[in-house]
């Protein structure tokens, strides 16, 4: 390259350098998308690093479902080191101030945990004083739902205690998994024995701290056979720093995922308003190529200006990211599990800017193609022009590659896998390209079909979207995007509660208690009929475990390393007994035995659940032997059935028929339905006071949570969305400024003609309304069509727009894009046409 | 003298829809150095293509061209662009200065297309010749039409061109104004001994030159030569006075 390139591209962007600002404008967002989250995507490594003893809290951990056995107290005792346990299970949590109950997770604690970091609280000594009597840590959003404070009474079970502080912070657990339940932190020793009867649900826990540099994770491995033989889980700092990693590192992923699809449509913006700059300057490239300038020195003239934005783009986004960087542990605060200290990170700023700066060139090289098809005989011939479109040759081709490696590269770079970011961007691909058909389709037929009888202000403004070197289409494309994503999330979140509220309609159970004890069934019923409902149905659950399947023990498929077992193998199924199917269910193979007699039958003939027969391989007529709290029972697969988990039914695995497990211990689930909340609050309370080891689930509450919990994911989407929309308006600003001297030619001919300024201004505003129209029809469009196969498939209901939310979002963003339209437009309409023409002249 | 251009048998022809358009056909003609010539004759009737090929701005359907020794047919298009700037220098009707360059630095521009580094002074002097020494700074926006012109003809003899292509340079200026600007091109091309082709309208302009080619319809239907000189003989009996 010689230095007359350089110099030319320097003198030749004078006088557009303001434009060429414009321009790069929709990328800058793009890249300050990149660099934000890539720098925080750093700090939370960083920060999950730094703190990666406290998310444990300890050196290793084991967990059990049932307290340790013999073997396991031993093992535990035998290791050593500082020791703490822990018990968790879920009960309710009433107040008795207020009279309110929530089900909630106890932890009961022993000192010593955690041994790093701390449990935060407000105040902070309670973090430490509740463990010296019958104290309670009370999640802070429990504690203001209920209008509770530190000093309060809460009790569970039968035990009541002091609320000694609102928990902040702990090991282990981030805000959204709060809502899911909230936690209440006790001493262990003063939880009510009684809430852990056999048949209840607990965790049981034991931290460990060496202090002998002792490597967890070689124990963990040295103890393996014993831990597994006796269903024990462990946990080491790295497996949790590993586990974090994974799942904090797929939220980044999917979030600079999004800043990727801001970028491109940015650079797809940039690509556009090149594509006109060029066109602008064909006549200089034309001059120059008679006086002999070769055609890859006036191309490199251009790349050179196109580098240049792109570096001023880069730079700027990077600096707007740095900013923003500091946004994103606000809005993701909820599912961290750390505090995450903003920093700045070159390493992610390069890698973005590269990105940023790689993309821009690639979209840019398309238009830039259109200066080697310049001729020199349009300098003599201004008519001649050239052709719109870049011809499609092999250098547009190898372009095109260039793009579709560029883009697949990066997506491979920032997936865990490569096949999952080939099929990431094949998935980009299709998206872009349903959009950019739907953009296309709706231009086209807007084109068509704009009524001729229009008043003739109407036509003017629609027409204006079709002006030549117009960017129409990536200016839908977008806005759309965003648009699309936007009201996907909307779609989505009415199909979610639309299928909570199809779940309690009608006659169906609204409410649920659980963990009742045989001996409190007609207590239960009795409180029932007290308080005006009725009991829909009492279901036995007994709880057992899969010793051995066909003859085969599980022990001996878990010693055999050839095997693969799963899920299904090991956990505690919770089944029950009954002579009949119930709605949530159709028998698809075999039949239900209704009941059997124990003494003659031998093999108990059982029904099993089609997905889970499948992931233990066993089908009609296998045997499976269960391990029904210390008594074996050989039963035999009579049926299989499928089952609508989606249904608020009490739903099984396995399915006993009567007359086998009626003497085993067992609890019972009662379902009733309240005609409101009201009545089911008070219900909730009475059964609370009456039997405290009893826990209920109000559908509402679990309605209200999922809703909470989906408002803060659809919020960081929302985000993600923002900066596509925002984006869309950057491109919109360029384009407006690009057709400046056309729409001020536009302008002071109607003016001639006759116009009025308030006939000019109402074309304007009825370009940039269709504009808003076509983008929001265009991600609409998209967004139906996901929010349908949402609704069909995943939440199974019936699709029904939600008008209002939709008709919100689509008026604000029309307005949006008039705003911006008018903002860029000023001073366009204002000129007189004598001034323009003079100038012109 | 040497021969600095030679066209054989020139024929174009366009592509129009189902049709075939032939803009020039058969058209020869040879200017040695120091010629002055121009080309008229009635709108489409290829004069602006004829000049468009001699200056190996396009690609002749039939025909040679051979300027300054290179014969432009086997060329490539960088290959004729290395040519033109070595030895072409051209004059536009409508000016064509780089709006986003000084009038300096519009002169500068072939002579940086050279390779040269070291050619402002050079520059400077040309627009001094052409009578805008104080105007080197200015932007096209910012000069007249006669100016601009006059920074037009700077840049056309800044890398002191074997043959200058102009097309309608007084075409749109006012009377006085390009009679000053003919004057100016015709006394650098006598100062430079440059060869000039002409591409016009202007009957008093085309007799100024030695040759006149008149074309119609693709053809040269008439040539004339000024055996008296620029202005007189056979020129001007060809061509009907004007005014």
């Amino acid at each position: 390259m010689n230095t007359w390139t350089l110099k030319f591209a320097w003198r030749d962007s004078r006088g557009s350098r303001r434009r060429m600002l414009m321009y790069i404008s929709s990328m800058v967002l793009g890249v300050a998308a990149l660099v934000s989250i890539n720098s925080f995507g750093d700090n939370l490594k960083q920060a999950i690093d730094a703190e990666a003893a406290t998310l444990l809290g300890a050196d290793l951990s084991f967990e059990g479902r049932a307290p340790f056995n013999d073997v396991i107290e031993a093992l535990i005792d035998s290791l050593g080191g500082e020791q703490s346990r822990r018990t968790s299970f879920s009960s309710m949590a009433y107040f008795p101030l207020t009279g309110d109950v929530r089900l909630s997770t106890i932890r009961g604690h022993e000192r010593g945990f955690p041994f790093y970091g701390e449990i935060e609280t407000d105040p902070p000594e309670a973090a430490s004083e509740y463990l010296t009597g019958r104290n309670a840590l009370v999640d802070a959003t429990l504690l203001q739902q209920f209008n509770a404070n530190v000093g309060d009474s809460i009790r569970i079970g039968t035990v009541s205690y002091r609320i000694a502080g609102k928990l902040v912070q702990t090991p282990r657990e981030t805000a959204a998994i709060m809502l899911f339940s909230p936690r209440i932190y006790v001493p262990l020793s003063e939880i009510d024995r009684t809430l852990l009867a056999r048949g209840s649900r607990a965790d049981y826990e034991v931290y460990f701290k060496f202090e002998d540099g002792r490597d967890a994770d070689a124990l963990v491995e040295e103890l393996k056979t014993v831990l597994r033989a006796n269903d024990i889980r462990t946990d080491t700092i790295k497996e949790e720093q590993e586990g974090w990693d994974r799942s904090l590192s797929n939220l980044y992923r999917f979030l600079s995922l999004a800043g990727f699809m801001a970028l491109l449509l940015g650079s797809l913006g940039v690509a556009s308003s090149i594509h006109v700059y060029i066109r602008q300057r064909i006549q200089t490239i034309a001059l120059l190529r008679c006086f002999g300038a070769k055609t890859w020195d006036t191309f490199r003239v251009y790349l050179m200006q196109a580098i240049a934005m792109g570096l001023v783009g880069v730079i700027l986004g990077s600096l707007v990211g740095l900013g923003i960087q500091a946004l994103i542990p606000i809005v993701l605060a909820d599912f961290l599990p750390v505090d995450v200290v903003v920093s700045i990170s070159w390493g992610a700023i390069w890698m973005s800017s590269g990105i940023g700066m790689g993309v821009t060139i690639l979209f840019a090289l398309l238009p830039l193609l259109t200066v080697i098809n310049v001729s020199p005989l349009i300098a003599f011939r201004s008519e001649l022009g050239v052709d719109a479109k870049t011809p499609r040759n092999w250098m547009w081709w190898a372009t095109i590659a260039m793009i579709v490696v560029g883009i697949t590269t990066f997506a491979i770079l920032q997936a865990p896998r490569v096949l999952v970011g080939l099929s990431y961007s094949a998935g980009l691909f299709i998206v872009f390209s349903i959009l950019w058909g739907v953009a296309q389709l709706m231009i086209r037929i807007l084109r068509a079909h704009t009524p001729k009888k229009l008043p003739y202000v109407w036509r003017q403004g629609i027409a204006n979207l079709y002006r030549p070197n117009n960017q129409t289409l990536v200016m839908t494309l977008a806005l759309g995007l965003g648009t699309f994503l936007i009201a996907t999330m909307l779609l989505a979140q009415h199909a979610l509660l639309q299928q909570i509220n199809l779940a309690t309609e009608g006659d169906r159970p609204n409410l649920v208690f659980f963990d009742i004890q045989p001996d409190q069934v007609a207590g239960v019923a009795d409180l029932l009929e007290e308080n005006g409902v009725p009991v829909i149905d009492n279901v036995p659950i007994i709880t057992m475990r899969i010793t051995g399947i066909n003859g085969e023990t599980i022990a001996s498929m878990r010693a055999d390393t050839t095997r693969r077992l799963t899920w299904a193998h090991r956990r505690e199924y919770r089944s029950t007994y009954r002579s009949k199917l119930i709605d949530s269910e159709v028998l698809v193979e075999g039949e239900l035995v209704e009941s059997v007699d124990i003494e003659t039958i031998g093999l108990i003939p059982v029904s099993v659940e089609q997905d889970v027969a499948q992931s233990l391989r066993i089908s009609l007529g296998d045997t499976v032997t269960f391990d029904v709290q210390g008594v074996a029972i050989d039963t035999r697969i009579s049926s299989v059935r499928t089952v609508d988990w989606q249904r608020m039914q009490t739903n099984f695995f396995f399915v006993f028929p009567k007359g086998v497990l009626e003497e085993a211990p067992q609890f019972n689930v009662v379902l009733t339905r309240t005609p409101d909340a009201k009545v089911a609050g008070r219900l909730q309370a009475s059964m609370a006071r009456a039997f405290p080891n009893i826990s209920s689930i109000d559908i509402s509450l679990v309605m209200s949570v999922f809703d909470a919990i989906f408002s803060r994911i659809a919020f960081v989407i929302q985000f993600m969305a923002l900066f596509s929309i925002v984006t869309g308006l950057f491109v919109l600003s360029a384009a407006v400024m690009i057709s400046r001297f056309q729409r001020l030619e536009e302008s002071v001919l109607l003016k001639t003609l006759g116009a009025s300024r308030s006939t000019v201004i109402k074309i304007m505003l009825t370009e940039y309304m269709v504009l808003g129209i076509l983008a929001a029809a265009t991600g609409l469009v998209l967004a139906i069509g996901a929010g349908w196969v949402l609704a069909e498939f995943l939440f199974e209901v019936e699709f029904v727009l939600p008008m209002q939310g939709l008709g919100v979002l689509i008026g604000l963003e029309i307005l949006i894009t008039m705003v911006v339209g008018l903002i860029n437009s000023r001073g366009i309409y204002e000129r007189s046409p004598l001034e323009v023409l003079r100038t012109e002249a | 003298m040497s021969l600095v251009l030679s066209v054989s048998n020139l024929t174009k022809i366009f592509p129009s829809g189902d049709r075939e358009i032939t803009v020039l056909d058969s058209v020869s003609l040879e200017l040695m150095a120091g010629d002055t010539c121009a080309i008229v004759g009635p709108s489409g009737s290829g004069k602006t293509t004829l000049l468009g090929l001699c200056a190996g701005l396009d690609n002749a359907t039939a025909g040679t061209v051979t300027l300054c020794g290179h014969e432009l047919n086997g060329l490539t298009e960088d290959e004729r662009a290395a040519v033109r700037n070595k030895h072409v220098g051209f004059i536009f009707q409508t000016f064509r200065l780089i709006p986003t360059l000084t009038a300096l630095e519009n002169v500068m521009v072939p002579a940086e297309l050279r390779g040269r580094t070291d050619v402002r002074a050079e520059a400077f002097g040309m627009l001094e010749a052409v009578g805008l020494a104080d105007r080197t700074h200015h932007y096209p926006a910012q000069l007249s039409g006669g100016e601009q012109q006059r920074v037009g003809i700077a840049r056309a003899f800044i890398n002191k061109p074997d043959i200058l292509f102009a097309d309608e340079p007084t075409g749109n200026l006012d009377d006085d104004t390009g009679s000053a600007i003919e004057d100016l091109l015709f006394d650098l091309n006598s100062t430079s001994g440059t060869t000039l082709v002409l591409v016009t309208h202007d009957l008093d302009l085309a007799r100024r030159t030695g040759r006149v080619f008149r074309l119609k319809m693709g053809a040269v239907v008439s040539e004339a030569s000024n055996t008296a000189g620029p202005g007189q003989g056979i020129v001007s009996e060809l061509l009907p006075p004007t005014g």
